[in-house]
């Protein structure tokens, strides 16, 4: 991929997507490596019989680590990532398969900056973590 | 008529003890292999990801601090007249990168609570504040956590 210049970027430029598909495997490491015991991301019987969800719930950071992944992978060593911002608005489980994407939301060609609308969405369709990122390029 | 009491509001500005925290270069690969990253030089631990800051500072708690559901209670935050966790947010300024060696220093501060008429009821509103600091107290990250109670 050629070097992102901000003068050649414009709003509705679309990243490339990155599909996810976390198993209990990378669940669990997820967890662990976070330290993190909730029982609705590895305790399937307490997850759906006690508080009513349809599977193993993915970690709500983890959405995040992936909007932040999509603008990586778009802006390389082109610039770096200023600000990340995200909402978990909806929860996802194991074995939905989901779509990390986004567009150049605005441009600003003095700063150098470029604005980024970034979701997760999964395999209804439905935008599960909408998000923005602020970018600086170097050139 | 609202739900939050001056008690309540009163803990806005509260700050739990800074940690301090060592990267170190299994840490990040591990987080990174958890993450599904594909950058080489996260996984091999040259530096963290980004969002690797969450893992760093998340509560090391014992069995014997866990609600049943496995949750840490945060005694960063009083007792809420409500207590169903909605949506939440994060909104993350970097200042600088992690790299293996970093010694960080993690402040969270209780920055504000308010409350919204809800469709169906109250809500409220908190915000955390995490600042990642280096020693000599250059930053690093500033991080904004939201979350919404039913």
């Amino acid at each position: 991929m050629s070097k992102l210049r901000v003068a050649a970027l414009q709003p509705g430029d679309e990243l490339p997507a990155q599909i996810h598909k976390p198993d209990n495997v990378q669940l669990f490491f997820y967890n662990a490596a976070l330290w993190n015991a909730h029982r609705i991301h590895y305790d399937l019987p307490y997850a759906t019989d006690v508080e009513g969800y349809p599977g193993l719930v993915i970690a709500g950071p983890l959405l995040g680590d992936w909007l932040g992944q999509c603008v990586e992978a778009w802006l390389g060593e082109a610039g770096e990532l200023v600000n990340l911002e995200y909402s978990n608005r909806g929860a996802a489980y194991i074995g939905e398969t989901l779509t990390a994407a986004g567009a150049v939301e605005a441009v600003d060609a003095a700063k150098g900056e470029v604005t980024l609308a970034l979701h997760i969405r999964n395999e209804a369709g439905d935008i599960i973590t909408p998000g923005r990122a602020l970018v600086r390029l170097h050139g | 008529m609202g739900v939050l009491t001056p008690e309540l509001l009163a803990n806005i500005g509260k700050a739990a003890p800074p940690r301090t925290e060592v990267v170190t270069r299994r840490d990040i690969r591990k987080y990174a292999i958890a993450t599904n990253q594909r950058q080489r030089k996260y996984l091999d631990g040259d530096e963290a990801p980004p969002l690797y800051h969450v893992a760093l500072f998340w509560d090391v708690v014992e069995l014997g601090e866990l609600t049943p559901d496995g949750v840490s209670i945060d005694a960063l935050l009083p007792k809420f007249p409500l207590d169903k966790a909605m949506a939440g947010g994060l909104n993350i300024t970097y200042h600088d990168r992690m790299r293996p060696g970093d010694v960080l220093v993690g402040e969270r501060t209780l920055t504000d609570i308010y409350e919204k008429e809800g469709r169906s009821g109250p809500l409220i509103f908190y915000e955390v504040v995490l600042e990642v600091r280096r020693q000599d107290g250059s930053p690093v990250i500033t991080e904004k956590t939201t979350r919404i109670l039913r």
